[in-house]
Formats: structure tokens, C-alpha cells, sequence
């Protein structure tokens, strides 16, 4: 046996190809120490197939083991759940390589890419990775094309065409068995809670530079088509957190949310859209001020948060109506509006003042309002994404001192004042507008569109929004961040290109990401079960389902063999030998077959010695057959004669 | 079968015991105009064969003994000068005779081998300028000792190529071998032997050959079993298109002496082992098998269309 297996260096390099393939992703993640000894071992490796070397000895191999297994733990703390259990998959696969001496190994370690490519999808079911694994996958089944096919070595070329054919033969029972495939809510595998790590959005608590912060990322938060005509984005305030108490620096929640469900008194018509949510890892949908109807499952609070029962850790889809004008809260009930006027006595003296001074000018709330609006406007107040630090009485600081800041100091510098005049005020943080997606006309909304505004609350009106960022830059409010924020600043990579033809690609792409979330996975228990209805599957269960998959695919496959037969079925040359292969067939059903090789005359000598009885009318088919195969004998009557002989024939 | 031949097969039958399916082969050879090749050991009844066909047949019959030292002019025939006419008289060689006997052919020399090979080839004979043609039928039956014995000059596979058939006889089973024993000496035997037949008849037999139909069926298979050849394995080179020639004239021959006017694909089968088994040889490394069963094991492979 040769010192590499019996494999070869050729196939060795396919098969390390292969693998590394399908771990490169997977470099994002582990632990550097893991992916350089991946990395030295598959080095080791092909310069042991190269040189024709013989592996090492397993005990180093054992050590190496045991050395990664504790340097995963000591790594993640842990060496269960999915980060140390991919780190552990992967160093086991390189360690695989280094006792890699059979062909059986080889296999073994096709299998184990098959299973890595499957790993992936833990971390991105974008269509890149989808994409990539794709490749993937031709490129491990080419190097298991290879082992198999010792003897005579494939051109690449060819090696890949029949991989690529193989895939292709599989994709309809890919297609069976991800339509009846039982879906189950959430992910298929448990994972634990590390998989929602790092998802980042919106949080239920505001301080100064945590929105400014989120406005980096390009990431997109959701994406909406709608149903009726798109509202201009300056009227998309998209709802998410409310947030009623300040400690003097945070913006939090404050007590728990109260489910009563909360009316308002539309004006106007509806809009209606679908929103298809990036997980967040939170219970907030986000949806357009006032949400008057949500299909997905979820509850409406008092302060008109939509709230879904689980935390969304996996796309999710669902349509709303909303109602841009409205009237809401009216009768709010006095200790909501208690909680609206709630402020830390002990800080920030200056602003209070300030806001104390408007109500003795003005009087009524509409004038303050206005009174700290022209503030805003008046005075040198600059919209930026990277505002200075505040100190410890931070409200004064940015009102007095520094004026520079984002939305969420103008909010909270908003609602403190009115709070400190009286007004019950609270803060609510969400999106503002959006990317019009032209190619296939929806919505795109990024976490560099995170807002915050204020709501103050109105004998007569009830709970009127009032945004002050608008007051220090109209140009946030209709044409979005990238607008409003001085040149100089950060901005999202994204949000600065002016190139049209970027712009183009990137909405091309996103559009292509869209119908793929749409489509693949957005392919969920309920949507599965619509289709199967639709598709006549009454009620469908997960036993229907079942029973579905095991027909479509046995379906599949009947015909798969049923094609295979007949493409390899004996060339039949007209009714002469249709009909002497019939009468071959009804012999072998009495344990006479004729063998492949054997000639008319042969089988009929044979079949005489064995069957005496039958040789009279035997021999009469043969005669007939033999003249009109063999011999020069053409005429429809002997063929009818030969087809009537066999019909009657009775073995 | 017409009962001219079978009365030639018959009556050789008389005389070479046991051995009924080679005698029929050494017939469907000459009926399809080809060239007989026996190899076998000294002794068992070669010559005896040739010798009952042409007395049988009624053809004249010569016998030429191959030994390393002969010439190509031992086989021909030379000019002579006759005084009397005062010119060059040419003096045939054993050549020119209805029926040869090539004893022992791969003792001479390849340049005596090959004169006579080309003789075979062109049923006409150039020496000294003149072309003189053979008689007709004209047909060679050459012996050869199996190879390994020793002071052989091996036939070289082109001009093996060049006999129809190659038969084995090998030795008589033990009832023949006691009816050899008990019965006349051979030699007596033939002496007594009438002719069946006559040349002329012979040449209408040969015509009727010809005339055997052979359907597109029939040659699908036979293309397989070459086709077959070609990519097996098994062998070293494939059929070449003039054994598939072969192949057919001997089927067609095999076919009319079963009394039928088309061939079967049993009569391939039947000829196959004695017109491909000279032709095949086996693929190095697969020295040590047996020709013939790869020859079998071909048929088995292909099934028939």
C-alpha cells in the first residue's frame, strides 16, 4: 500500500480542494490559533501525498486531538452549542486528513465535507453562501468522482460535468422534498442562544450615540412591498420601541408594557404593505404609525408597540394596514399621563428653567412646543453623527454648550423639555422612510435609517408626534441621513456612493436577496401549509406531509428507473422481433429465459429437449421468425401469422 | 444438407474417426473458396484429412514437404532449357494442383513460406516474368506444428490472417481410437476411395455459397462480435475487416451445408472459434488462457440484436 493510501496525490489535493472549500467561510469565526493548525496540518498533509511519505503516528494525532478539544473549550467556555461545536467539526476534519489511509477514509471524509457545507447555513442563508455551497458541493462530489474512478484518471473538465450532471439529476427530489418536507417553527436545529448573537437593531434603551452608532451599518432591518400606493418617506416613521423613563442619562421602557388593546380614530385610508423582517433578536415589528390590523402573531400595546410572542431570531413575514393620520389616546388614562411627566429632579437645572420660562411666557402647551422648536431652530444647533461627550448633566450640556448631536439627542432634549413644562411627552424610537428598490418595487429599510422622535400628549388631539430633528435639518426627514449629516462625518459605505451604476448593482442584488428571502426562506410552516392547501392537500398535517414526500419521492424515483429501462431496452426492430421477444418472454416466465447470446435455432432445440410437448408449435414460431428475420421472407401475412402463433402461444 | 456433400463428409467420416465437426469445417472452408490451416501434433491424422478431401472430391492432389532448406522454386517450378527446342521449358511445381498440402508449413524459411502464401492470395503464379494461373478450385491445406516445438518458423500474423480457417484436430477419443486400431491401415483405405464429386460440381457448390442470404440482422451481429473484439480487453488486437469477411463466407458456407439459403446467427457462432481463433491473440499477461475460450467468452458477451 502506498505510504498516502491508496488514494494518490492527485486525488488527495481534489479531496483537501474540496474541504477547504468548505471550511474557508468558516475562517470568519474560529479562533485564529484553530484556523493557522488547520491550515499547517492540511500543508503537512499534501507534502506527505506529494512526496509519497508515510503518515505519522497516531499518538501525536491523539494529542493534537485532545489539545484542540481543550483549546475550543478554553476558547468559548464551553464545548457544546454551535460556535465550539463548528470549531471542533472543522479541527476534527484537518486531524481526519492526517489518518486518512484507505479509500474508506476518503469516503468517510466526503461525507464529513457533504455534512460541512450543511454548518454553514448556521451562520448566513444568504444567496452568496447558498451560492458558494453550491460550488461547493460540485467540487466535493468531483473528488468523490475521483476516488472512484481508480483506474482511469478524469480530465477536470469532465470530472466536473459529471458532477454537475449528478447534481442535476437530483435537483427534483431536492424540490420534493423542500416543498412536503414537514417545516417546524424555528430553526431546524435547537440552537442555542449564542446563534443570535451579534444580530444587531434597535434596543429598548436610548442613550446618546446609540442610534448615531446603529446609522453605521448597512445592514438591512426590513424590507416592505406594499399593497396601496408607497407614502412619501418623510411619512414613514416605521414604530418600534416606546420609551417613557429617564434616569438623567438612559431612555428606558420603564414598567412593563400593558397589553390593552388601545383605539384610535383613523382619518383617512389605510395603507397596506408587507414587511419582511431581518431577525433582530427582540419582540418588536416594526410597522408604520398607527398599525390598525397584523396578521402575524403578535399583540398591539397601549402605546402602540406591535409586540410578536417569540423573539424574532429568524426572518419573518407579515402584512399590516396602517393609518398615517389619526387621532389617538384621547382618553388616556391619568396615570399614563403621570408616567408621560416623569423627570430626575436632581439634574440638568438649566434646562428646566428654560422650559419652565416658555410656560410662564406662553401659557398654552401648542406655544411651548412651538417655543422649543424655534429653540432648536434658532439657535446654532448642529445635526451630526459624531457628536462631543457629554457631561453629567447632559441635557444642559447639549442644549447650552455643545448643539451637536443626532436625532436621539434631539429627541430626548425634546421630551425632557416638555416634560420639564408640563407636557407628558414620551420617546419612540424606530425608522424613518427608506430605499426605494426600484427593481421590483418595494422598500428597503437599513439600520442606517433608525430614528427617534417624540410624542407629546394634547388635551384636545391626544398624542401628536413632533419630530425635532426636523427642526435642525429638514433634509433627514425627506431625503434621508446621507443628506443631512456634514461631509466630514462617517457614514455607512453605502449611504455616501453617488456612482449611478453601484447604486444600480446594489439594488439589483438586493433585489435578487429579496425574492430569495421571499421564496426559499421565507418557505415557513404556514406558507407551507397554504401552498399544500392550495395544492389540495386538505388540512395538512405533519403525517399528510409525510406521506406526500414518501409518494413524490418514490414517484421520482419509479421514473427515474422506469426511464433507465427503457433506454436500455432491447433495440426492437418492427413487429417480427416485438413479436419473438414476446414469445422469449413468455418462456422465461416458465423458467426458459434465452440467454443473451443464444440463437433462435439453439433456443429452440433447448427449449424442445426440456418441454417436448411444445415443440411442434415451437418449432413453427421459430421457422417463421428465422424466415423473416434471417431470411428474405417479407410479408404482412407471415407477420400476422408469427403475431398470432405467439399470441396463442401458451407456455 | 445436398447430398453430394454429405457423402463427402460421409465417406471421410469412414476414415478419420470421431472427428465429424472438423471434417465439416475443413468442408464449409472450401466451399467458402478459403484456405485451410490445421495445427496439431505429428500423427494424428492431418495429412490424412487433406488427402481423403481431395480423393473424395475428386481433385488432383499434390503433397510438398516443408523443410528448411527449401526454395521458393521447389514450390513454383523452374524453366529448364530444352535442347531439343533450343528454349527454356518451365517445369511446374507441386503448386499447380487442384488440392495442396503445405506439410508442416512453418519449418521453411519465411522466403519459401511466402511464395507459396502468395500463390494462395492470387490463385496465379509470376515467376521468371510469366503469370501462369493456378487450377480451379484451388485450395491449400497447410499443417503446422504447434508452435513451441522446436526448428519452427512461426507463420507471421499477416499471413495467418490469409487462411479462412485454422482447425485443431487433436486426438481421437478412446471408441475412435479402437475403431483406429482395430480397422485397415489408413493408407490402404484411401486407395480404395471413390470420388464423390467433381470438380465442376464443386465450383456450382461455391457459387451457391454466394448466393447465402445474409440480413441486416445477421451482419448487426456480426459487426457486434467484431466491434466486441475490438474493445475487449481480452485480446491484443481486434477482428480485422477481412477476418469479418471471413466470418461471413464461412457462415454462409456452414449455413448452405445445413440446407438452409440464410445464415443464422448460430452458424457465426458456430465458424467463429475457427476463423477468429488464429487471428485473436490473447493480451499479454493472459498468455496462459486457452484461445478458444476467449473466443467463447466473446460469443457470451454479445448478445445477438
Amino acid at each position: 500500500m502506498a505510504a498516502n493510501g491508496d488514494i494518490g496525490f492527485r486525488n488527495t489535493a481534489w479531496l483537501i480542494g474540496a474541504l477547504a472549500m468548505m471550511a474557508a467561510p468558516h475562517a470568519e469565526h474560529l479562533p485564529v490559533w484553530e484556523s493557522l493548525l488547520c491550515v499547517m496540518l492540511v500543508l503537512w498533509r499534501l507534502h506527505i501525498a506529494h512526496r509519497n511519505l508515510s503518515l505519522p503516528p497516531r499518538w501525536p494525532i491523539i494529542l493534537i486531538a485532545l489539545g484542540t478539544a481543550v483549546g475550543v473549550a478554553l476558547s468559548y467556555g464551553i464545548l457544546f452549542g454551535r460556535e465550539p461545536g463548528v470549531a471542533l467539526l472543522i479541527a476534527l476534519v484537518a486531524l481526519k486528513l492526517m489518518e486518512m489511509r484507505t479509500l474508506r477514509d476518503a469516503m468517510l471524509l466526503v461525507y464529513l465535507g457533504y455534512f460541512g457545507v450543511l454548518t454553514n447555513f448556521f451562520y448566513s442563508q444568504s444567496i452568496l453562501i447558498a451560492i458558494y455551497m453550491l460550488a461547493t458541493v460540485i467540487v466535493t462530489t468531483a473528488a468523490m468522482l475521483g476516488l472512484n474512478q481508480m483506474a482511469g484518471e478524469l480530465p477536470v473538465r469532465a470530472r466536473f460535468r459529471f458532477a454537475a450532471t449528478l447534481l442535476a439529476q437530483s435537483v427534483p427530489l431536492m424540490l420534493v422534498l423542500f416543498v412536503f418536507f414537514p417545516r417546524i417553527q424555528g430553526p431546524l436545529w435547537g440552537l442555542p442562544q449564542d446563534a443570535h448573537a451579534g444580530l444587531s437593531g434597535l434596543t429598548d434603551t436610548m442613550t446618546p450615540g446609540s442610534i448615531s452608532q446603529l446609522t453605521l451599518s448597512d445592514a438591512v432591518a426590513f424590507r416592505v412591498t406594499f399593497a396601496t400606493p408607497m407614502p412619501r418617506p418623510s411619512q414613514m416613521y416605521w414604530r418600534g420601541p416606546v420609551l417613557w423613563n429617564y434616569d438623567g442619562r438612559t431612555w428606558t421602557q420603564g414598567r412593563p408594557t400593558r397589553f390593552k388593546a388601545p383605539g384610535f380614530q383613523p382619518e383617512g385610508e389605510a395603507v397596506r404593505y408587507t414587511v419582511t423582517l431581518e431577525p433582530h433578536n427582540r419582540h418588536w415589528l416594526f410597522v408604520l404609525d398607527l398599525p390598525a390590523e397584523l396578521s402575524a402573531r403578535s399583540r398591539v400595546t397601549n402605546d402602540f408597540q406591535a409586540i410578536a410572542y417569540l423573539p424574532v431570531r429568524e426572518r419573518m413575514r407579515y402584512e399590516a394596514a396602517s393609518h398615517l393620520q389619526y387621532r389617538s389616546g384621547l382618553a388616556e388614562a391619568p396615570s399614563e399621563l403621570q408616567r408621560a411627566l416623569q423627570l430626575p429632579p436632581e439634574f440638568n437645572p438649566r434646562g428646566r428653567a428654560l422650559a419652565q420660562s416658555w410656560r410662564l411666557r406662553g401659557g398654552s402647551d401648542e406655544a411651548v412646543i412651538a417655543a422649543a422648536l424655534a429653540h432648536f431652530r434658532e439657535q446654532p444647533f448642529v445635526y451630526t453623527l459624531t457628536p462631543p461627550q457629554l457631561g453629567e448633566h447632559a441635557m444642559d450640556d447639549f442644549l447650552f454648550t455643545v448643539r451637536r448631536g443626532f436625532c436621539e439627542h434631539y429627541a430626548s432634549a425634546f421630551v425632557f423639555l416638555m416634560r420639564a413644562a408640563g407636557i407628558p411627552s414620551r420617546v419612540v424610537l424606530g425608522y424613518l422612510g427608506g430605499e426605494v428598490n426600484p427593481v421590483g418595487n418595494y422598500l428597503i429599510v437599513r439600520q442606517a435609517e433608525a430614528h427617534a422622535w417624540a410624542e407629546v400628549w394634547l388635551a384636545e388631539r391626544g398624542w401628536v408626534r413632533v419630530d425635532p430633528t426636523a427642526a435642525v435639518s429638514p433634509a433627514r426627514i425627506e431625503s434621508g441621513v446621507a443628506a443631512a449629516v456634514p461631509a466630514g462625518d462617517p457614514l455607512p459605505a453605502l449611504a455616501r456612493v453617488d456612482y449611478r451604476w453601484i447604486k444600480q448593482l446594489r439594488l439589483r442584488l438586493d433585489a435578487v436577496a429579496n425574492n430569495w428571502n421571499q421564496w426559499v426562506l421565507g418557505y415557513t410552516p404556514e406558507r407551507q401549509t397554504r401552498f399544500l392547501t392550495r395544492a389540495g392537500l386538505n388540512a395538512p398535517d405533519w403525517k399528510s406531509m409525510t406521506a406526500a414526500l414518501t409518494i413524490g419521492t418514490g414517484a421520482l424515483l419509479l421514473a427515474f428507473v422506469a426511464w433507465t429501462l427503457w433506454r436500455l431496452r432491447p433495440a426492437v426492430q418492427g413487429a417480427v422481433q416485438a413479436a419473438y421477444l414476446r414469445f422469449c418472454s413468455k418462456l422465461a416466465r416458465r423458467g426458459l429465459p434465452r440467454g443473451q447470446a443464444e440463437g433462435p435455432r439453439d433456443y429452440a432445440t433447448r427449449v424442445s429437449r426440456a418441454r417436448p410437448e411444445l415443440a411442434q408449435v415451437v418449432d413453427a414460431v421459430i421457422q417463421l421468425y428465422i424466415q423473416l428475420r434471417y431470411g428474405t421472407l417479407r410479408d404482412e401475412a407471415a407477420v400476422a401469422q408469427l403475431k398470432r402463433l405467439v399470441a396463442a402461444f401458451k407456455a | 444438407m445436398p447430398s453430394a456433400i454429405d457423402r463427402v463428409i460421409h465417406q471421410a467420416c469412414q476414415v478419420i474417426l470421431g472427428k465429424e465437426r472438423q471434417i465439416r469445417l475443413a468442408m464449409a472452408c472450401l466451399l467458402a473458396k478459403g484456405h485451410l490451416l490445421i495445427e496439431d501434433l505429428p500423427g494424428v491424422g492431418k495429412t490424412t484429412l487433406a488427402h481423403v478431401l481431395a480423393k473424395s472430391l475428386g481433385l488432383d492432389f499434390h503433397r510438398i514437404q516443408f523443410t528448411s532448406d527449401m526454395l521458393p522454386a521447389d514450390i513454383l517450378g523452374v524453366s529448364v532449357f530444352d535442347r531439343g527446342s533450343g528454349a527454356f521449358k518451365f517445369h511446374p511445381g507441386p503448386i499447380f494442383s487442384q488440392v495442396i498440402l503445405a506439410d508442416e508449413v512453418n519449418r521453411a524459411t519465411p522466403k519459401a513460406q511466402s511464395a507459396l502464401l502468395e500463390a494462395m492470395e492470387e490463385h496465379q503464379v509470376t515467376t521468371e516474368g510469366e503469370t501462369r494461373p493456378l487450377p480451379r478450385p484451388f485450395f491449400v491445406i497447410a499443417t503446422q506444428n504447434p508452435s513451441h516445438l522446436v526448428g519452427t518458423f512461426s507463420l507471421p500474423e499477416s499471413q495467418l490472417d490469409r487462411f479462412l480457417m485454422r482447425i485443431q484436430l487433436g486426438y481421437p477419443d478412446s471408441q475412435a481410437e479402437r475403431g483406429l486400431l482395430k480397422g485397415l491401415e489408413r493408407r490402404e483405405m484411401i486407395s480404395t476411395l471413390s470420388p464423390t464429386m467433381d470438380a465442376p460440381e464443386l465450383l456450382s457448390f461455391q457459387q451457391k455459397v454466394r448466393q447465402v442470404h445474409a440480413a441486416d440482422p445477421l451482419l448487426d451481429y456480426v459487426q457486434a462480435l467484431i466491434q466486441r473484439s475490438r474493445e475487449a480487453a481480452d485480446f491484443e488486437h481486434g477482428l480485422s475487416p477481412r477476418a469479418g469477411l471471413a466470418l461471413l463466407a464461412g457462415a454462409r458456407a456452414w449455413a448452405l451445408m445445413d440446407g438452409r439459403g440464410q445464415i443464422l446467427p448460430e452458424d457465426v457462432q458456430t465458424v467463429l472459434p475457427a476463423v477468429a481463433g488464429h487471428r485473436l491473440n490473447p493480451a499479454h499477461g493472459l498468455a496462459k488462457v486457452n484461445g478458444t475460450e476467449l473466443v467463447e467468452k466473446l460469443v457470451s458477451e454479445v448478445a445477438i440484436p
